[in-house]
């Protein structure tokens, strides 16, 4: 049965739950069991609480019982230890935060509970979501189910490790500069970053503020559908929120039918996107699946976002900026990590932050703080910030030419750990194709499209803003015709 | 040499909302310590701000009441600094665009022995919304503080003037005004005990006659309008001493302390400060449209200008007793209910500002605690207007009032002090007075006008004070012609 | 706009981050390569093009003033480094 579960869709799950065939409570012990066998290695999770997530299973099944339940009741994801869940630790893989027992919900928290889901524990990232290996986590690297020496990718490299291996039916991520897409193409599996204000950040520890989005990191479009539909919506208590109608996201997949089921769909494929930069195994995977899609009836149009090769300088200086700012609360007053001798206020502020931020978070915090400070301030965050509108702009003139844009996620397969530990430049441009859809607040994904010497290439679709239907339509297309989004490592069985 | 003071006002005024400005925590004042400091309040990881409706609506009552512009955009800035009473490291302020522009507010300036009372206008540079920081108490543990969030996230409107005061006669009464001001449109409770009305003053000095500013000192946090006076007083002194004796002064924070009744400089340890201001990502640009402006204008009250103009314009009153009477809300608001129960305004303005004014400050009391009731004052000077007692006899029966002794007519009548104003009564006094004093008749007869007022006199002694005076001036004109 | 070790002090004081000399040595190093990075952004003309803060160009949704949160100063001081009497404990503030 266990093969059954593990790789079933969440329809499928649902499906199962519903017509009895599993309980939430096995099903959900069938993950737990998973992770008591493979996390002590790859160390996906880095928060468990068996007795909260069966207790939620059970309440699960109640529900279902008394005729109650919704698509996701009874489902177990997992949860990336940026959301604050109310008597979790939720250390954000930071030593600041390693005792934090959050005192209340993230909005997807409540969201996931609202429904009825499980909660299987709190996945290993990135310090603060700053890196792009899961290499800068207090509680230590993530491993690769597709080779244990490489990295998963990052930020949310444990919620990929967890999608990857089948140490859960899905899970959450934030995607700030490509941390739910990246560690998707290296991982193998299906991504999506919504609209920036979809999903709403309350609760969801910043990095910063103006490019995070919370998303969902699944096996295929159809369950990214499904989680849509519960993540995304509107939350008072964001003023960055939208205020929007509630969307159905699975509403187009089932006319996804026919030979060519993208008839008439024009497919922007952006010259930067294929430049030099991209590993030639990469560029490979990639052009197959444009192939692909032609087949499908798309056509492709060539398209240019000339300010694309700025994303990353531009990044750089708003995302540690305002990462300076989001970061100055941990002071050790309230809550986190204080200093365990100090002489006065000012030696335990320098000390507490000194021993409880880890290097990569300490490096942007410094920089945001030079590029915000006097002197420096139009020089490099106002310059970024209208070079920032020059690509948002970019994108406005691509989608007068097409209705999605295609490329890859990121230029190389999954690197082996520490490889890039050492040179955060070269790490940074892991993030070079998927930066640019962060700082214009468009939606993007990655579904897996092949293999390069036996690692997973991912393939980046970019939406206009609030075009998650069609996308996930898009790809829900290739993946009624291509299974790479259903291979699953070896030695994990 | 002759010096003149510059000086320029830093208001923060804690806004009259039921919550904070970014968060739905209760802002009561008094409550136990971080009972009211919310998820937001302490920075928790993960909270956002989400701005208040009432702050917003209390900062464009203010535009609208200094006649300043109201940006149709203005937009939140991180202020940027390490604080234990600040829980985010950064402060939610205004920066480059607040939410009000430039506005003016004219203030009365109260005569001296040396010189008249004076109206002047002060220019306001801008007003800006930004949140409150929390408390640090100090003695509860030995070498440490204590931190109390309650107040961290009250919204507060930050209102700067431009340096055009030049005495602290000057800077007092643009703070009453605005004290005043900000409580007429009801935006703040005023209570400058518990720091809901606290300024900082920039206090600068120059050769008289020079139009370059002075190095300025920053006098930080004065809760009294007394203070403020000896603050600066002192200060710009020390700072003409300073000058003269050949000294240099230099930018500083200072204190004022009230038991010395001098200014210090903090320990500056602020060297470097370097706030980063950049807008905050949390929060969008704040839109205020026409139509707000309308809705909010609507709420107003009549301002004190507009009131004064009309008090001018409606009553007859003078320009200083209009503006007496307009100077607080709750005195316009007593005058005018007396003026609404019936009295004549002009009498009505004397008594407020006359023997109610004198007896409310002589027991410390205000206007709103008055013993005697607009209401009341309106009847006793109904029965001066109607002759029933005259204006000494008023004086006994308000003091009457005052001490709760009964409504108007009763303690007319049980103190007898209801005017004579029977002719015939009054006719046959003055003839006993006339047929006393001769002597005077005659020294009328000669022309001395003095001695008509002492036969009056005689007259009104005659009848112990309950003659009706206008009628006996009347009778006794005609006896004598 | 070269970073020198004096800066990288500076910023580390701004921050509240501790740092001895040689971690300042490496983070000139690293911070000078970033720095690098972000140099491409010079060679832009972006004369008379508005700053771009939001991604979406709404403006801000407010909130009605009615209370909405109770005390839990329980809750929120259980997971506080030092507190006493309901208070947050540091070292003497000095003014």
């Amino acid at each position: 049965m266990t093969n059954s579960i593990i790789n079933a869709s969440l329809a499928q799950l649902s499906q199962m739950l519903a017509s009895k065939q599993v309980s939430s409570v096995e099903l959900t012990q069938a993950f737990l069991t998973r992770i008591q066998q493979h996390n002590p290695t790859i160390n996906a999770y880095i928060a468990l609480d068996n007795e909260k997530t069966l207790a939620q299973a059970q309440a699960a099944d109640a529900r279902i019982a008394a005729g109650d339940a919704e698509a996701l009741t009874g489902i177990p994801f997992a949860q990336k230890d940026i959301f604050c869940a109310k008597g979790w630790k939720t250390t954000c893989g930071s030593k600041m935060l390693a005792n934090f027992v959050a005192p209340y919900d993230a909005h997807v928290i409540s969201q996931f509970d609202a429904v009825g889901a499980v909660n299987l524990g709190k996945t290993n990232m990135d310090e603060f979501a700053m890196g792009s290996s899961n290499e800068t986590s207090y509680f230590g690297g993530v491993k690769n189910p597709w080779d244990f020496d490489r990295v998963p990718g990052g930020s949310s490299g444990g919620s990929a490790a967890a999608v990857a291996a089948r140490l859960c039916a899905a899970a959450t991520g934030t995607d700030t500069g490509g941390s739910i897409r990246q560690p998707a193409s290296l991982c193998g599996f299906t991504g999506l970053k919504p609209t920036y204000g979809l999903v709403s950040r309350y609760g969801m520890i910043a990095f910063a503020s103006s490019l995070d989005q919370a998303g969902p990191m699944a096996k295929s479009a159809e369950d990214c559908a499904l989680m849509m539909n519960v993540m995304a919506g509107f939350d008072a208590r964001d003023s960055t929120s939208l205020d929007r109608p509630k969307e159905d996201y699975t509403r187009g997949l089932s006319a996804v039918t026919g030979s060519q089921p993208l008839k008439g769909l024009r497919v922007g494929l952006p010259k930067e996107y294929f430049a030099t930069g991209l590993d030639a195994g990469v560029s490979k995977v990639v052009q197959d699946a444009i192939a692909e899609y032609r087949k499908l009836g798309a056509e492709m149009v060539d398209i240019s976002l000339p300010n694309s090769q700025l994303s990353i300088p531009v990044y750089y200086v708003l995302a540690p900026a305002e990462a300076s700012s989001n970061l100055s609360r941990y002071d050790g007053v309230r809550y986190g990590h204080r200093t365990a001798e100090y002489d006065d206020l000012l030696d335990m502020y320098m000390k507490s932050r000194a021993e409880g931020f880890g290097a990569e978070v300490k490096r942007r915090i410094l920089i945001g703080t030079y590029v915000l400070s006097a002197g420096y301030y139009d020089a490099y965050y106002l310059k970024a910030q209208q070079i920032r509108r020059l690509i948002a702009q970019d994108f406005t003139e691509a989608f007068k030419q097409c209705d999605v844009i295609m490329g890859p996620t990121a230029p190389s397969t999954a690197f082996k750990a520490g490889e890039k530990a050492d040179d955060p430049v070269a790490m940074y441009l892991q993030d070079v194709y998927t930066i640019a859809t962060n700082l214009a607040g468009l939606p993007g994904m990655s579904i897996p499209a092949g293999f390069s010497n036996g690692l997973p290439v991912g393939l980046q679709i970019i939406g206009n803003y609030f075009d998650e239907a069609r996308m996930l339509d898009v790809a829900h297309a290739y993946q009624q015709v291509t299974d790479w989004h259903q291979a699953m490592p070896k030695g994990i069985e | 040499m002759e010096w003149e003071v510059v000086i320029g006002l830093e208001t923060h005024t804690q806004l009259k909302t039921n919550t904070k400005i970014f968060s739905g925590a209760s802002t009561t004042y008094g409550a136990e310590p971080n009972t009211q400091a919310c998820e937001v309040s302490i920075a928790l990881p993960g909270v956002l701000p989400v701005l208040n409706k009432q702050a917003v609506e209390c900062a464009i009552k203010f535009g609208l009441a200094i006649d300043a512009e109201i940006a149709p955009r203005s937009v939140f800035a991180r202020k940027n600094y390490f604080y234990p009473d600040l829980p985010k490291g950064y402060q939610i302020s205004q920066y480059e665009l607040p939410v009000v522009g430039k506005g003016k507010l004219t203030i009365q300036v109260p005569a001296t022995k040396h010189s008249e009372a004076y109206e002047k206008t002060i220019h306001i540079t801008r007003a800006h919304l930004e949140e409150d920081a929390g408390k640090s108490v100090h003695g509860a543990v030995e070498g440490m503080s204590g931190i109390d969030l309650n107040r961290a996230g009250t919204p507060l409107l930050e209102i700067v003037t431009e340096p055009d005061m030049r005495s602290a006669a000057e800077a007092v009464a643009y703070a009453k005004k605005l004290h005043e001001l900000v409580q007429w449109i009801d935006i703040c409770d005023g209570n400058m005990q518990e720091g809901s009305f606290r300024c900082d003053v920039n206090v600068s000095v120059r050769p008289k006659g020079s139009d370059k500013l002075g190095t300025r000192r920053e006098i930080k946090n004065l809760n009294s309008f007394k203070f403020m006076q000896q603050a600066i007083e002192y200060e710009a002194q020390w700072q003409i001493d300073t000058l003269e004796d050949g000294g240099k002064i230099q930018q500083a924070t200072v204190l004022f302390n009230p038991d010395t009744g001098e200014t210090r400089a903090m320990r500056s340890k602020e060297e470097a400060n370097d706030y980063r201001y950049f807008p905050d990502p949390d929060l969008l640009p704040l839109a205020v449209s026409e139509a707000d402006k309308a809705r909010v204008k609507a709420l107003m009250p009549e301002l004190p200008e507009a009131m004064k103009a009309r008090f001018e314009a409606q009553h007859g009153l003078s320009s200083y007793d209009a503006a007496t009477l307009t100077a607080s809300r709750d005195t316009a608001d007593y005058f005018t209910a007396v003026v609404q129960a019936g009295a004549e305004a002009k009498p009505a303005a004397n008594w407020v500002m006359g023997a109610l004014s004198a007896k409310l400050n002589a027991e410390e009391k205000t206007i709103q605690a008055s013993p005697v009731s607009a209401v009341q004052l309106a009847q006793l000077l109904k029965r001066i207007q109607d002759n029933t007692i005259s204006n000494n006899a008023a004086k006994q029966v308000f003091d009457a009032l005052w001490a709760a002794e009964g409504d108007v007519d009763a303690i007319i009548a049980a103190k007898g002090l209801k005017q004579e104003s029977d002719s015939g009564a009054i006719e046959a006094i003055v003839d006993e007075v006339l047929a006393a004093n001769p002597a005077m008749v005659e020294e009328f007869k000669a022309g001395k006008e003095k001695a008509f007022n002492a036969l009056v006199g005689q007259a009104m002694k005659a009848s112990k004070g309950k003659a009706n005076p206008a009628q006996v001036n009347e009778i006794l004109k005609k006896k004598l012609s | 706009m070269a970073l020198n070790i004096e800066d990288i002090q500076r910023i580390a004081y701004l921050a509240r981050i501790e740092i001895n000399e040689q971690e300042a040595a490496t983070t000139l190093t690293k911070l000078s390569g970033i720095l690098g990075l972000i140099e491409q952004m010079q060679a832009v003309n972006t004369e008379g093009i508005a700053p771009m803060s939001h991604s979406q160009d709404l403006t801000q949704r407010l909130r009605e003033d009615v209370v909405t949160q109770t005390n839990q100063r329980e809750a929120f001081q259980a997971i506080a480094p030092l507190t006493e009497s309901g208070l947050y404990l540091v070292p003497k503030v000095i003014e």
